[in-house]
C-alpha cells in the first residue's frame, strides 16, 4: 500500500497503484531493460564510435542520436508493451484484473502514463550519453518533438496491443520482436531513408517508425519543421492501430 | 427455502452455450449470506461456465444470475467493489511476488485488509518476494485467494481452491473460507473432491452435465442408508406389471400407493432408473416427480462421476421435469 493511499481519490489512487507497478515491473525485467534502455545504448555508442554507417554526417552521432530516441520509443510502446500485455491475458491476469475495480480504463490509462514514464527514463539515459558523445540537439525544436513521441507512442502502443490481443503468448513475443527488426531496417532510425531502393522507400513512409525517425531527425536534430508527410502518417498510426486493437482484443 | 433477505447468489435456469456446447443447461442455486456452498461435480460438468457468468465474465444464454441482487455484467463496477473472484489458474502478474501482488490489489479496493497480515495468514511471508512463476502450485493457489479476499468481499467465487494444494495449505484455505462464513460472507466454491466438499461447505450442489443432480446440506447428503426404493409419480392407474417386466423387478415390487404415485422397491441403480425413464419416455408419459431414496453423498457422486451412460442418476430432490433420459431439451418454467 502507498502512503499516499488515503489522500487521494480512488479512482487516481487505483491509476497511480497500477502505473506504479507497470513501471516497477519494466524496470525489473532484464529483458525490458535490455530492449528500452540496453540495446539502444549500445547501437548508439557503436555506431557513434564505428563509423560503420552512412549516415551521411562528419559526426555520425548527429544522425544517429535522435534515430536511436525513435528506436527506444519503438521498443517501449510496441515491443516492450506488445509482450508483457501478452503474457498478462496468457497468465490469466487481465482475465483476474476485469473482476477488480481497476477497470479497462483505468488499466490502458496506466499502461500509456506507464510507457510515457518508461520513454522519459530512456530520454534521461539516452541524451545525456549523445551529448556525451559530441550530440548538438537543436532545443527549439523540442516541444514538436514531444508531439511527435506521444503520436508515435499511440501507433505503436496501438500495434502492439493489435498483436497481444490475438496471438498466443509465445507467438506474440517472436512477431513482436521480429516487427521491431523489421521496422528498424526500414526507418531511417540507423540510416538515412534515401539509402534505401525507391519501392521500399514508399513503404517505409507509410510507417510510423520511418515517421516518427524522420521527424526526430529534423525537429531536434536540425531544427527544422516535421513534414507534412510525417504528421500524417503518425496521425493516421494513432487513430487507426488503437482502433484496430481495441475492435479485435480478446482479454482472455 | 424461505429467504428473509435478498440471495447473496442467485441463479436461475441458467443456460451457457458455446456455440453447439451447452455446458450449463438450466442450472438455479441459491446461496446466501454466511453460507458455505459447493459445486460439487466431474470436471466438465458446468461448474466453472457457472461460476464464471456468476462473476461478470459471460452472459447467460438463457436464464438470469444475479450477484447481492445485482446483474454481474451490467452493474459490473458495483459488483466487482463488493465481490472476491479466485480463478482455477493463474491470474497474477508472471514477475511479481505475494508482497507486491497483494499490496497492489489492495490498492484497487476502498477498504482493503492489511496485506501483511494477510500473507501471514495464508503462510506466505517466507516466499514474499518470490516472482509468482517460480512458487509452488500450493503457493499460487494460496496467494490468489489471498488475492480475492483482500477487497473484503461479501461474495466470494472460489474456483477449486484446493485443486494442486498440499496438505499444510489444504489447511489454510479451509482456515480462510471458514473466518469469510463466520464475518458473513457467502463463499461458493467448486470442487470435483467430494472430501473437500463435506469438509468446507454448509450445502452442496452435485452437478453432471451442467444440470443440479442432487443438492441439499452435507448432513442430508452425507446421511448414509435410509429407505432405498426408486419414487415417482406421473399419470395414474400406470401398467405396472409392464413396468417390472421392463424393470426385471420382483413380483409386488412396483405399487402405486396413491393415485399416480408409485414406489418402486430394491435397488436404487442408475440402471433402474434410467429403464424407468425410458419405459416412461417411450409411451410419452410424463414423469413429473422422481426420488431415489436417501444415499451417501458418496455413492451419489461416484455414481454420477462414473456413470457416463447413466445420465439421470438417482436425486435426492426433485430437478427432473422431463422423462428423456438423453434428451437435453427439457421444458423450463
Amino acid at each position: 500500500m502507498s502512503p499516499t493511499r488515503s489522500s487521494l481519490p480512488p479512482p487516481l489512487r487505483r491509476l497511480v497503484a497500477q502505473c506504479s507497478a507497470e513501471v516497477g515491473m519494466t524496470m525489473r525485467r532484464g529483458e525490458s531493460l535490455l530492449l528500452t534502455i540496453g540495446i539502444p545504448v549500445i547501437l548508439l555508442v557503436f555506431f557513434s564510435e564505428v563509423h560503420l554507417l552512412p549516415t551521411g554526417t562528419a559526426h555520425p552521432v548527429t544522425f544517429l542520436a535522435p534515430g536511436i530516441l525513435a528506436l527506444a520509443v519503438m521498443g517501449t510502446a510496441l515491443v516492450n508493451l506488445s509482450i508483457a500485455t501478452g503474457f498478462e491475458r496468457g497468465y490469466g491476469v487481465l482475465k483476474r484484473l476485469g473482476a477488480t475495480p481497476l477497470g479497462r480504463p483505468s488499466l490502458l490509462g496506466a499502461k500509456i502514463v506507464a510507457i510515457l514514464v518508461v520513454e522519459v527514463i530512456q530520454a534521461a539515459v539516452l541524451v545525456p550519453v549523445a551529448l556525451g558523445l559530441g550530440w548538438h540537439p537543436t532545443m527549439g525544436g523540442a516541444g514538436r518533438a514531444v508531439v511527435v513521441v506521444v503520436l508515435a507512442t499511440f501507433g505503436f502502443g496501438g500495434i502492439g496491443l493489435l498483436l497481444a490481443g490475438v496471438l498466443r503468448a509465445e507467438v506474440n513475443l517472436a512477431a513482436a520482436n521480429g516487427l521491431w527488426l523489421l521496422l528498424l531496417l526500414v526507418s531511417g532510425m540507423l540510416a538515412p531513408l534515401s539509402k534505401l531502393p525507391g519501392g521500399l522507400q514508399a513503404v517505409a513512409k507509410a510507417l510510423p517508425a520511418a515517421a516518427l525517425a524522420d521527424a526526430l531527425h529534423r525537429s531536434v536534430g536540425l531544427g527544422l519543421s516535421v513534414p507534412g508527410w510525417a504528421w500524417l502518417v503518425l496521425a493516421v498510426w494513432a487513430i487507426a492501430a488503437p482502433l484496430a486493437a481495441a475492435a479485435t482484443f480478446r482479454w482472455e | 427455502m424461505s429467504v428473509p433477505s435478498p440471495a447473496a447468489v442467485q441463479c436461475r435456469d441458467l443456460v451457457v452455450r458455446y456455440g453447439s456446447t451447452t455446458a450449463v443447461d438450466g442450472l438455479s442455486v441459491t446461496a446466501h449470506h454466511g453460507q458455505v456452498l459447493a459445486l460439487l461435480g466431474p470436471n466438465g460438468a458446468g461448474k466453472t461456465s457457472t461460476v464464471e457468468t456468476l462473476e461478470g465474465y459471460r452472459r447467460p444464454t438463457e436464464g438470469s444470475v444475479r450477484v447481492l441482487g445485482l446483474d454481474p455484467m451490467s452493474d459490473h463496477r458495483r459488483v466487482v467493489a463488493r465481490m472476491g473472484v479466485m480463478l482455477q489458474r493463474g491470474g497474477v502478474y508472471p514477475v511479481m511476488g505475494p508482497r507486491r501482488a497483494l499490496a497492489l490489489f489492495a490498492d484497487y479496493y476502498d477498504d482493503p485488509e492489511d496485506p501483511e497480515a494477510l500473507l501471514e495468514l495464508v503462510g506466505l511471508g517466507a516466499v514474499a518476494r518470490t516472482p509468482w512463476r517460480r512458487l509452488s502450485g500450493g503457493e499460487q493457489q494460496r496467494l490468489s485467494l489471498a488475492l480475492a479476499i483482500v477487497g473484503r468481499p461479501e461474495v466470494v467465487f472460489l474456483d477449486e481452491p484446493t485443486a494442486g494444494v498440499d496438505p499444510e495449505g489444504r489447511i489454510a484455505v479451509r482456515r480462510v473460507i471458514t473466518e469469510l462464513r463466520d464475518r458473513g460472507a457467502c463463499v461458493m466454491l467448486t470442487t470435483h473432491e467430494l472430501a473437500e466438499a463435506e469438509r468446507v461447505a454448509d450445502d452442496v450442489v452435485i452437478i453432471a452435465r451442467g444440470r443440479a443432480v442432487a443438492e441439499g446440506t452435507v448432513a442430508e447428503l452425507a446421511a448414509a442408508g435410509g429407505e432405498g426404493g426408486i419414487r415417482f409419480e406421473g399419470p395414474a392407474a400406470l401398467d405396472l406389471a409392464g413396468l417390472r417386466a421392463a424393470l426385471g423387478a420382483e413380483a409386488g415390487t412396483v405399487t402405486e400407493e396413491r393415485p399416480g404415485e408409485y414406489r418402486v422397491d430394491g435397488p436404487a441403480t442408475a440402471t433402474r432408473l434410467a429403464l424407468l425413464a425410458r419405459w416412461m419416455s417411450d409411451r410419452d408419459l410424463p414423469l413429473t416427480e422422481l426420488r431415489a431414496g436417501r444415499r451417501s453423498l458418496e455413492e451419489i457422486y461416484l455414481r454420477v462421476t462414473r456413470g457416463e451412460g447413466e445420465r439421470d442418476g438417482p436425486e435426492l430432490r426433485e430437478h427432473q421435469r422431463g422423462a428423456e433420459p438423453h434428451g437435453r431439451s427439457r421444458s423450463r418454467r
